[in-house]
């Protein structure tokens, strides 16, 4: 536990004291900005956060791994792996660490747009469940994006390597399930259990459905895992 | 080598064999470790040195072999194994962008030290690696040797049973190469020390016993001195001769004293190594018998045995040995 808090709490500084994650920050801010006011041209906007939620999702796609992409890879590539693993620390350990101190830093960047519901409920009467389940929704989302972006980093010692995957696998996640209707039977459900944004829309409509809940702690579980597997694989390469 | 782990024994390395392709890094590697013993892995670059350090510090497992450290094996142990060790790797990775006190934090609470150590030791290896007034400096502004004893100060911060330093000295000036010699001999009076290195009079400096490694093999095996003594029997005379190769081997050969004639064909040169008992001085009879056959001696130089031609004996290729 204290090593997981020793890593943790050194990549939790390196993000803060790093101009990427600042950029990435702006971006995301931005991006999820510019999406907020869509509505707003409209003679009867909708008071809800929904136009925000799709933008984020959307923007994570490239911003989770660009955080993720410098956590291991950058060991690998300096060297410094090789005092990480001969320390008396498990690999489990490693990557726990890691993904803790990316998760913090994007609940800290998802939580800098509470102003978005904040004008909402200043200025009009929102439904407040969507705007709460969105938010658990959009911190599953990005936890299970981080989980890629970690597996992609442990596996290579180039960071644009790892952000230019990570990014596609995602992004097939994504919309996976618009492929559905091309194929039958096992596969047809396949697809669209897979679909990382048709779990996610039952957040937006403030549905807090377990289902979709273990469907992202599972994703990030999975890829956690094979990410432990595969920096223990560095051993034996 | 089967007898039993005992107490006094810190690294115990059976049979290690480690394959990076079709070639063997190392080869049936075996040794022991005593506690507290400076021990200097010698050898030149790609004889198997950091292969052998990675193995101790359970970095990679061998393809072959076992190795136990204070009890523990390798593998099977690792994370106790990791906990006595300290490790300066070859290349002294570092987070660049981070100073060198926070550094040494993170890298001690990584190796399970609590605050109150982390506030006692810190100021310690600061003090012991004479990085005083570095110590808030961001890493990746330091020059090579600070960067250097700032590899140092990790590997010793946390007061591993076992230290071990591939190429401690390699790419630092002259002036700190001479401190951190003696920064390992003071710590070796506490710790066990293992450290690679390919300058031999390093090695003899510092270590108790030496392991001269080549080509994944071990080719020698014992103290800096006896290692000197066992070729120290002989003293070399180099000659240049004209006349014809044959007859001339066969004649310094039947000269009393003589123990061997090498005959080295170099262009327009024709070079003689002898080789005489300890103490006798041949060169007037050599000469003599030079002249009377009517050759033409040209050069004479007498040549003494010194580590550095034992290292260049054991550790050259066949085909270029005298």
């Amino acid at each position: 536990m204290r090593t997981i808090k020793a890593v943790a709490w050194k990549e939790i500084q390196v993000f803060f004291t790093n101009p990427m994650a600042y950029i990435v920050a702006l971006i995301f801010l931005g991006v999820t900005g510019f999406f907020f006011t869509l509505d707003l041209g409209d003679p009867f906007p909708e008071a809800s956060l929904s136009n925000f939620y799709q933008g984020a999702t959307i923007i994570l796609v490239l911003l989770a791994p660009a955080l993720t992409m410098r956590l291991l890879a950058e060991e690998q590539k300096l060297g410094t792996i090789e005092l990480l693993l001969t320390s008396p620390v498990r690999d489990w350990e490693i990557i726990l660490g890691k993904y803790v101190a990316a998760l913090t830093f994007l609940i800290v960047m998802i939580a800098l747009t509470a102003y978005y519901p904040l004008l909402l409920f200043w200025f009009a009467e929102p439904d407040p469940g969507p705007i709460y389940c969105g938010y658990i929704g959009l911190i599953l989302y990005g936890s299970a994006a981080l989980s890629i972006g970690i597996l992609t980093s442990t596996l290579t010692s180039n960071q644009i390597i790892s952000f230019v995957v990570a990014a596609g696998i995602l992004l097939l996640m994504f919309f996976i399930d618009t492929r559905v209707d091309a194929v039958t039977g096992i596969w047809a459900t396949l697809l669209s259990e897979l679909g990382m944004r048709s779990h996610f829309n039952d957040f937006d409509r403030g549905v807090l459905d377990t289902k979709h809940v273990v469907y992202f702690l599972s994703v990030t579980a999975i890829f956690l895992f094979l990410s432990i597997r595969a920096l223990e694989s560095r051993r034996w390469r | 080598m089967t007898s039993a782990p005992t107490d006094d024994i810190m690294i115990q390395a059976t049979g290690l064999t480690h394959f990076y392709g079709p070639q063997p890094a190392i080869d049936e590697v075996t040794f022991n470790v005593k506690r507290g013993e400076i021990l200097g892995f010698l050898g030149p670059n790609g004889a198997g040195k950091t292969t052998t350090m990675r193995i101790l510090t359970g970095y990679m497992p061998p393809t072959h072999g076992q190795v136990t450290i204070g009890g523990h094996d390798v593998i099977k142990d690792s994370l106790e194994v990791r906990k006595l060790v300290g490790y300066l790797p070859e290349t002294v990775p570092l987070y660049t962008e981070m100073p060198v006190t926070n550094y040494l934090r993170y890298m001690g609470s990584l190796r399970g030290m609590n605050n109150r150590d982390l506030k006692r030791r810190i100021p310690d290896v600061i003090e012991l690696c004479r990085l005083n007034d570095y110590s808030k400096t961001i890493i990746g502004k330091l020059s090579k040797g600070y960067r250097q004893r700032v590899g140092i100060a990790q590997a010793i911060l946390h007061e591993p049973e076992l230290l071990v330093m591939d190429e401690p000295t390699i790419g630092i000036d002259p002036i700190q190469v001479v401190e951190t010699r003696r920064l390992i001999q003071d710590l070796g009076k506490q710790q066990t020390v293992v450290l690679s290195s390919h300058i031999l009079p390093e090695v003899s400096m510092v270590c108790e016993r030496v392991l001269i490694i080549h080509q994944g093999h071990i080719v020698a095996e014992d103290t800096p001195e006896n290692l000197a003594q066992t070729l120290q029997g002989v003293d070399q005379l180099q000659v240049e001769i004209s006349g014809p190769p044959k007859e001339v081997t066969t004649a310094l050969r039947t000269i009393e004293g003589v123990i061997d004639v090498n005959h080295r064909n170099q262009p327009d040169r024709e070079i003689y190594l002898i080789k005489s008992g300890e103490g006798l001085d041949l060169r007037d009879e050599i000469s003599r018998v030079i002249v009377s056959n009517g050759w033409g001696l040209l050069s004479m130089q007498l040549m003494s045995m010194s580590l550095e031609d034992i290292f260049l004996r054991l550790t050259t290729d066949e085909d270029t040995q005298p």
